[in-house]
């Protein structure tokens, strides 16, 4: 070191330090060092690589995106199904319920068919018997009739007593 | 700060012993002489010293500025290389303080000096986490502060300079030239403003190296002061103390704001440069 | 005698400092009153603002420096 540099080192030594110039060109020679040292290994190794744990990451997060979007949509879509079947069920429920329904009602129908058709044969049942019964009784009155009328006959004129004359004029009168 | 005892006679008797840094740890002893009193010496921290043997102080000789210089690269790649070795798609927390650094420089770039700035990116990076390193580790007590020394931010400083000229007139050409020529002025004016814009163009490198090492010096300088009254104080030195912890939360403070300071006005420059039209 | 003077120098130009301290109070208290403005474009202008400060900050640590030459170099 030249003797200048010490003369003038002296002077501000012990002031500020930071205006000893001997001290410069070490600081200089280390800080150039130092920078490119950084520089080189930031350059090199660390930003590519964070650049690429950031890019991963973004990429990452954009697909996890992507899939969740994708869930969203499958979740969207068995509810759309959920609520379909939802439907066709109550309709179903709708449709046999009204068949059900149309069932019983022909049911009933029937059975007041049926019952209808019975009470009326059966009224014609009681009809026939009751002009059966009507029959019976005017064959009655006529047998009683012919009867009467033949022993009244026979009582009073017992010569004249022909049986199929009398029956003859009693069922004429009965008739007539 | 300086006592009168710096007459002459006291540096003559030392001055050999303290130029040539007699005793790594006895350098600031020399420096000052022995005498009584209130003895403060705010500056002494900022002393260069040899770290093995004595002797001057060549260009390669191994000093507590390359200590603290390499001890700033360690830090520097253990955060950012081997706090990111996992590459984590998850990150711990090492590589989520490098992530985000990396996030906050590369969104500074981009939005102060354009997307076209991206290139100089590392370069920025590299500015940013060795002034960030080597402010914090300034903070530790007994520590070096390189940062403090005009000669690193001057170098710093004048790299930036020269490589923002250099873009400038590479990319526009005599172009570069439009920034001192206010278009928008009125044209009386504008011989005026380009001699303004002229000069503050180059009191740039002066005050982007000064803002750091003032910043660092001035605060570190201040602790100093306050430990020294604490010394004389004795055990009573509450004040003091207080008054040295409200510092140094400053201090911490300010390590970073300078460094995230000079990066942005790097980005401004650069910016400048790489679109000069006002 | 001559550091004596060396020394009023000093605290005259430490003045300075005091002066760029109401320069970046001017700096950061505009930037309050426009941000509770309009809070919504405060977050952008946070580099502005950091840019202020530092270019009013500067010429108070010029002061400084000023003051530190006095004191030690002179």
């Amino acid at each position: 070191m030249a003797d200048e540099a010490h003369g003038a080192a002296e002077a501000a030594a012990p002031g500020m330090p930071q205006l000893d110039f001997s001290t410069f060109s070490n600081q200089i020679f280390w800080l150039v060092i130092a920078i490119v040292a950084i520089y080189l290994i930031l350059s090199r190794v660390a930003l590519p690589r964070i650049g690429a744990v950031l890019a991963e990451r973004n990429g990452t997060i954009t697909n996890d995106i992507a899939a969740a979007e994708d869930l969203k949509r499958q979740a969207a879509e068995a509810e759309d199904a959920y609520n379909k079947a939802l439907a066709d069920a109550r309709a179903e429920a709708q449709a046999i319920a009204a068949e059900v329904r149309e069932e019983i009602k022909a049911d009933l129908a029937d059975a007041t068919a049926k019952a209808d058709a019975d009470i009326s044969a059966k009224a014609a049942e009681s009809a026939a018997r009751i002009e059966e019964v009507r029959a019976g009784a005017l064959e009655a009155v006529e047998a009683v009739a012919k009867d009467t009328a033949a022993e009244i006959v026979a009582a009073l004129a017992p010569a004249a007593a022909d049986e199929s004359a009398i029956a003859a004029a009693v069922t004429n009168r009965v008739k007539g | 700060m300086s006592e009168d005892a710096h007459s002459e006679e006291t540096v003559d008797a030392h001055g050999a012993e303290a130029a040539h840094g007699a005793d790594a740890g006895h350098a600031a002893d020399a420096a000052h002489g022995a005498e009584g009193g209130l003895q403060i010496h705010p500056m002494d921290q900022f002393i260069v010293e040899p770290l093995f043997g004595d002797g001057g102080i060549g260009m390669f000789s191994i000093t507590n500025v390359t200590l603290w210089l390499f001890l700033a690269v360690i830090a520097v790649v253990l955060l950012m290389v081997v706090g990111t070795r996992g590459r984590a798609i998850v990150p711990s927390r090492a590589q989520s303080v490098a992530e985000l650094t990396y996030g906050f420089i590369r969104k500074m770039v981009e939005d102060v000096a354009g997307k076209d700035a991206l290139v100089f990116f590392p370069y920025i990076m590299t500015l940013f986490l060795f002034i960030l390193m080597a402010n914090f580790l300034g903070l530790l007590p007994m520590s070096f502060t390189t940062t403090s020394h005009i000669a690193v931010t001057a170098v710093l400083a004048m790299a930036v300079f020269l490589t923002v000229t250099a873009v400038g007139f590479i990319k526009n050409g005599v172009g570069f030239l439009g920034l001192f020529w206010v278009s928008s002025a009125p044209m009386a004016l504008r011989p005026i403003l380009a001699i303004i814009e002229l000069i503050s163009y180059f009191v740039r490198p002066v005050s982007h190296s000064i803002r750091l090492a003032g910043n660092v010096m001035a605060g570190h300088a201040v602790i100093k002061v306050f430990a020294g009254f604490a010394g004389v104080l004795g055990l009573g030195a509450v004040a003091p103390v207080i008054a040295i912890t409200a510092v140094y939360g400053l201090e911490v403070l300010v390590a970073f704001i300078q460094a995230y300071v000079f990066t942005i006005l790097t980005c401004v420059y650069l910016k400048d440069a790489l679109h000069p039209s006002h | 005698m001559e550091g004596d003077l060396a020394h009023i120098g000093a605290g005259l130009a430490a003045i300075g400092s005091g002066a760029a301290a109401i320069g970046v109070g001017h700096v950061a208290g505009n930037f309050l009153s426009g941000a509770l403005r309009n809070p919504s474009a405060a977050a952008g202008q946070t580099a502005t603002l950091f840019i202020g400060i530092a270019f009013a900050e500067a010429l108070g640590i010029f002061a400084f420096l000023v003051a530190l030459l006095l004191m030690f170099a002179v």
